[in-house]
């Protein structure tokens, strides 16, 4: 069953204050840290002291907490058996001389305990560097099945720490499972971990499902549908695997839905008489208005994170290009983007820095950052067919779809960080495009 | 669906019927379907839900009227030659008043699922415009659009791509909405 797996952060055992205080420990705790924007050249050598736990699981999350640390190519993991040091117990004091004759810059300690179904992670983080531990320890729990739940928290926590930008591990991703032939396509709406694991598949393949959109609170999911045989909008409810519609006009057509950040609005395309404009609704009232009207196309509209201001796509000026203006509509959108090739799918950062969008240049694609006033663009990525970039919850990542080209050609997930450095596919055994980055979970 | 509208066509399904009856597993084929249809009727297409020759099926629709015009890259406007096609269509549609048509639009795969959506539906429209200008009753005709999601051909080349970027009629027996 697709349920949001509830996780126990424990204040237990001495450990931890609250998990609130790790941030503002991380930003105090000096030289040892990572700048995300200056793209890194030379990841940070760390090392996970042997994790303590006689249960099974205690590998396996002392592995994944290091898959999260290195996937971002931001550290490198000193293997186990470089190691000097031989920890008898999670409580032993960190002898750094050891740590850092192997120079690693930062360790991670733990210990892994089940208790019947409930499995309970400890770790504390050091600064081998200045000698020092680099925030409280913490102890996850939850339930054993979901061990990697706690794992992702752990990795937020020493990501967090060791960076200063917000956590990402711990979060959802709703996304489109492809099948069959190219011209015969199956498509089916699937949520999954940030990495992959643990799909939990939303509707079956009987009809056409497009660009899911998660909500703020990652509950419910928007997307674009053919099971009327035309593209309407529904809404799905992850938890209980139900959707209804959210428009079924019988002369009109609608999709390119997205939320507004404080989850009240939605906004979204609307065709008439062939001409699409952006529209916004209410989906508790179904009471809906146009926001943006013209004879061009306007579509993929994405809110600002402070709910102000809406970016969008139109082809005004003759080319697909991105336009701002304010969320209430009614004023002349500000145009941009300027250069080369037709931009689309501009989607706003959740930090509100920067716009992330799709650029097509000759027969290129490509997926690229902006400021919000168009300016410092950023091209990260290019190939035969680049779309759809997604934020992750911390604003440092973006994930998309790559297709490739040929008739067997398919699309797959990919993410890359901001830098444009970090390029990777994801580890998905099937074909999937329109990924979805939701909220980091509670 | 399958309204049976005039007199002569009643007749006709009353051979049909009696045809029908003769070789019960196979559907008949009527290779000329206007040899009943004597007072200037209209004939209605094939009664029986199978295959009946003659111009008045969605197969003679597709093969011989033409049922796809094509349309340059990021293009929503109709060329000469997709006139040509479409006034051919507008006239058998005027004949065929029982078929109601829906229009699908398609964009190649160049371009952002999105926004194909939106370049899809246009070409939809520009298509039911021309057809009801020429005559074709507005009720009779739908749109809709999918975007890149249905190529018909699969290469990634412009050879391919020249044939994706189409609209579709698709004429189908039943009353208009």
């Amino acid at each position: 069953m697709p349920m949001i797996r509830r996780l126990t952060l424990a204040l237990s055992l001495g450990l931890t204050t609250a998990l609130t205080a790790a941030p503002v420990l991380a930003q105090d705790s000096g030289p040892l840290r990572i700048e995300i924007t200056d793209g890194v050249v030379e990841p940070m050598p760390f090392a996970i002291a042997t994790f303590h736990g006689t249960d099974e699981v205690t590998g396996l999350v002392q592995n994944l907490i290091a898959a999260d640390l290195t996937g971002t190519d931001l550290f490198r993991e000193i293997p186990a058996s470089a190691h000097l040091a031989r920890r008898d117990s999670f409580e032993e004091p960190v002898t750094y001389e050891d740590w850092r004759a192997i120079n690693a810059e930062a360790l991670v300690t733990g210990e892994v305990s089940v208790e019947g179904d409930i499995v309970s992670v400890r770790f504390r983080l050091f600064d081998v560097v200045s000698g020092q531990p680099l925030g409280d320890g913490m102890q996850m729990q939850s339930a054993k099945a979901d061990w990697r739940r706690a794992a992702h928290k752990v990795a937020d926590q020493v990501y967090a720490r060791l960076t200063g930008e917000k956590a990402y591990f711990d979060s959802r991703v709703a996304f489109v499972q492809e099948t069959g032939p190219k011209d015969a396509r199956r498509k089916r709406l699937g949520v999954m971990d940030y990495d992959g694991a643990n799909i939990d598949w939303l509707t079956d393949d009987a009809a056409l499902v497009l660009s899911p959109r998660m909500s703020p609170d990652g509950n419910s999911i928007l997307y674009t549908s053919f099971e009327s045989g035309f593209p309407q909008i529904k809404v799905m409810d992850v938890a209980s695997v139900t959707s209804r519609p959210l428009t079924q006009s019988g002369d009109s057509m609608a999709f390119s839905p997205r939320f507004s950040p404080d989850g009240r609005w939605i906004v979204y395309s609307l065709e008439k008489a062939g001409n699409s404009d952006i529209w916004q609704m209410d989906p508790s009232s179904g009471a809906a208005r146009a926001l943006i009207e013209s004879p061009a196309i306007e579509t993929s509209p994405s809110y600002s994170p402070d709910g102000s201001q809406i970016v969008f796509e139109s082809d005004r000026s003759g080319s697909p290009q991105l336009y701002t203006m304010p969320a209430t509509g009614g004023v002349e959108p500000t145009r941009i983007s300027f250069a080369e090739g037709r931009y689309g799918t501009p989607v706003w950062s959740p930090l509100g820095d920067l716009i992330a969008f799709t650029r097509q240049i000759g027969e290129k694609f490509h997926i690229g950052v902006m400021r919000a006033d168009g300016s410092n663009e950023k091209i990260l990525t290019e190939s035969f067919l680049d779309e759809g970039p997604t934020w992750a919850p911390n604003g440092r990542v973006v994930m998309f779809t790559r297709v490739t080209p040929g008739g067997d050609g398919e699309p797959r997930l990919h993410s890359v960080d901001i830098t444009g450095r970090n390029m990777r596919p994801l580890d998905l055994s099937f074909a999937a495009s329109d990924p979805a980055w939701g909220p980091l979970l509670p | 669906m399958n309204k049976i509208r005039q007199p002569a066509i009643i007749a006709l399904a009353a051979v049909l019927t009696v045809a029908a009856c003769a070789t019960p597993n196979r559907p008949q084929i009527v290779t000329d379907p206007y040899a009943n249809a004597g007072g200037g009727a209209i004939y209605q297409g094939d009664l029986q839900g199978g295959a009946l020759g003659g111009n008045a099926s969605a197969e003679y629709f597709r093969t011989t009227v033409g049922d796809t015009v094509i349309f340059p890259a990021e293009q929503t406007s109709l060329t000469a030659e997709a006139r040509t096609t479409l006034t051919r269509q507008a006239a058998w549609l005027k004949e065929h008043t029982g078929f109601t048509a829906s229009v699908e639009g398609h964009a190649d795969e160049k371009g952002t699922r999105e926004y194909n959506l939106a370049l899809g539906a246009r070409r939809a429209n520009s298509v039911q415009e021309y057809l009801i200008a020429q005559g074709v009753e507005a009720s009779r005709i739908r749109t809709n659009t999918y975007g890149k999601e249905r190529p018909l051909e699969i290469c990634s080349t412009e050879l391919c791509f020249a044939q994706n970027r189409r609209a579709q009629t698709v004429v189908s027996q039943g009353a208009g909405t």
